[in-house]
């Protein structure tokens, strides 16, 4: 599986209350959440982010509230793919269960900068940034996730492969 | 084995476990709220799921935007009512008889030590302080543990956190938890399991052990556990309906890290904006005037929490330059503060007092910040806008701290206002 797209660039310890504030859950519906989402970190995000974009941050990202509103509002504004040095757990298995890949590497989180065009190779891990030319080696996402990641999430996955709650206990994703 | 690993392998059906296996865990307990459980609730349904596993093991607790603010908030607690009708959940808590989840769960006798606890809320973590393994996950995940009853889990490292040392006068277990915060970040236990022990431990009061598991997120942990001693069977005793396990640590247990704190070296703690690592001895932060202080959420609401609170404020008035809002975090606990004089005492020092509700903890209702405007609180996150306006700002400490700083219209240490002998 292969993405490409334009990089934002964030900093260290991005919560869940600046990815998607909390007045904005008093409902849950995607499009509305991707209007506000990082309202307060950056205002011109949800105007200037386009389908297929790619974030990067550094430690700690979605750090914060269990809101699986977050990964929710990130996914329905257009974003592809979240690039960091580490990420907070909970905000993990919220992405992956939402069919929204996730990849860790410091080097690149270091390196690549704000506006560079980034490949990635989910199956590898591989992040090629094609702006500097530089190639960098993420931990790579384990077969059984990128399968769910392909089908856009646990629910859909479950559903495409048409699985009885019983059967459910087999093709649950390695969380964190 | 670690008492967590030991609960985990004991839900896994499983006499060793080692940190990094995976586990499918039977699950004791399903939480979810008004803003999660929605998401929770659709993802159920999605998956095509027409029964929960057990309908006396799933809670929902509507307490965040409730008593509902607005209408959308409403048709939130509506999906969950309807829904805890239509699988006859036994245990949905409307207001009423309803609570700030993390401190309802407890009081209600629904989490007990040994057991496995998973909500669709980062602070589940709470019920650690009671010996069980409780954490935060996400709604989807919730949605499915609600149709199967497990959940896979990978075994943490867990990390040995040992107190010594009497306590300070005015420290309670929000300093210690704020102290050992401000040593290791935000990211310091991401992925771990930390575990609170040592005499300091042994001599906290339950309402001070659930404030220092509540806050083990905060440091990015998985869980955060206290092995179940005295004064967790005190508080169990009453209220357990059904059997509970103890476990305990072996002594060969194998840690990722062991720190030690010298308690009596802790003094009350202040968290500055905007991240709870950023945390400062509250004599040293300077003159901080504030315009509102707020006493309760899940962290700090409980009963033990109102009496230190009423304590400082009992005969004083608030300065006229700020506002005092004080949130008892369940009905039960709103009752007996009435009943000791405790909101008496509120009232007359110029406190307004809410119905339980996660309200303004969060920025949702009862008390939001504007622009420019700052509050101490009890609560457990200071993060930009997590209390309002992205403009304002959110400093934490433990309720004694609060009442104080509410007399004195700046953030002090509670022995300022105290000295005077009022
Ligand atoms: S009181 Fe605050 S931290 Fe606790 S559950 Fe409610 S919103 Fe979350």
């Amino acid at each position: 599986m292969k993405l490409e797209g334009r990089i934002w660039k964030f900093g260290s310890n991005v919560d869940t209350d600046a990815i998607i504030a909390a007045r904005y859950l008093n409902q849950s519906d995607p499009k509305i959440l991707a209007k506000h989402v990082m309202e307060e970190e950056r205002p011109e995000f949800s105007r200037k982010v386009r389908k297929g974009d790619i974030l990067l941050a550094e430690k700690n990202f979605g750090c914060g509230s269990s809101r699986e509103h977050a990964p929710l509002a990130l996914k329905a504004a257009g974003i592809s793919c979240i690039i960091a040095t580490s990420f907070a757990r909970i905000f993990y298995r919220n992405g992956l269960n939402l069919g929204l890949p996730l990849l860790e590497s410091s080097e690149a989180s270091e390196v690549i900068q704000e506006g560079d065009r980034v490949r990635v190779h989910l199956t590898t891990g591989e992040i090629f940034d094609l702006t500097q030319r530089k190639k960098f080696l993420g931990k790579p996402i384990p077969p059984f996730m990128q399968e769910l990641i392909k089908d856009g999430g646990l629910i859909r996955h479950l559903k495409k492969k048409r699985l009885k709650i019983k059967g459910y206990r087999s093709v649950r994703p390695r969380t964190i | 084995m670690t008492i967590t690993e030991k609960i985990l392998a004991a839900h896994a059906g499983k006499k060793q476990v080692a940190p990094g296996e995976l586990l499918n865990v039977r699950i004791d307990l399903a939480l979810g709220n008004d803003i999660t459980a929605p998401l929770a609730i659709k993802a159920f349904q999605e998956i095509g799921a027409k029964k929960v596993f057990q309908r006396n093991r799933v809670v929902l607790v509507p307490d965040h935007f409730t008593p509902a603010k607005d209408i959308l908030s409403a048709e939130q607690c509506q999906v969950l009512r309807e829904f805890a009708k239509s699988q006859h959940l036994s245990h949905f808590f409307e207001i009423g008889e309803c609570g700030i989840e993390h401190a309802l769960l407890p009081e209600k006798g629904l989490v007990l030590p040994g057991d496995v606890v998973i909500g669709a809320d980062s602070h589940t973590c709470t019920y650690g302080a009671l010996g069980a393994f409780s954490t935060g996950v996400g709604s989807t995940e919730l949605g499915a543990a609600m149709a199967t009853g497990k959940l896979w889990f990978k075994v943490p490292e867990s990390l040995k956190l040992l107190y010594y040392g009497k306590r300070n006068p005015w420290v309670s277990g929000k300093d210690l938890i704020l102290f050992t915060i401000g040593d290791m970040g935000v990211d310091g236990a991401l992925y771990q399991a930390m575990e609170f022990c040592g005499e300091t431990i042994q001599n906290l009061p339950m309402a001070s052990r659930f404030t220092m598991t509540n806050m083990a997120i905060e440091a990015g942990a998985k869980n955060g556990i206290i092995e179940p001693d005295e004064i967790t069977f005190q508080f169990v005793k009453s209220r357990a309906k059904r059997a509970y396990r103890i476990y305990r640590s072996d002594r060969d247990a194998i840690y990722a890290e062991i720190r030690e704190y010298n308690a009596s070296k802790i003094f009350p703690q202040v968290a500055l904006p905007h991240i709870p690592s950023n945390v400062a001895d509250v004599r040293e932060v300077g003159k901080i005037e504030i315009d509102q202080v707020l006493i309760g959420s899940c962290t700090n609401g409980h009963l033990d929490d109102l009496r230190v609170a009423a304590k400082i404020l009992k005969g004083k008035k608030i300065s006229s330059s700020l506002r005092l809002i004080v949130i008892p975090a369940t009905q039960e606990i709103y009752r007996q503060a009435i009943k000791e004089g405790l909101v008496e005492i509120f009232l007359s020092a110029g406190a307004v007092i809410s119905p339980p509700t996660c309200g303004p903890c969060l920025g949702g209702h009862m008390g939001v910040l504007a622009k420019g405007e700052r509050a101490l609180a009890t609560t457990n996150r200071n993060f930009r806008g997590r209390m309002g306006h992205p403009q304002s700002e959110v400093y934490l400490s433990s309720p004694a701290v609060a009442a104080a700083s509410a007399v004195k219209g700046r953030i002090c240490h509670p022995e300022e206002v105290m000295r005077k002998g009022t």
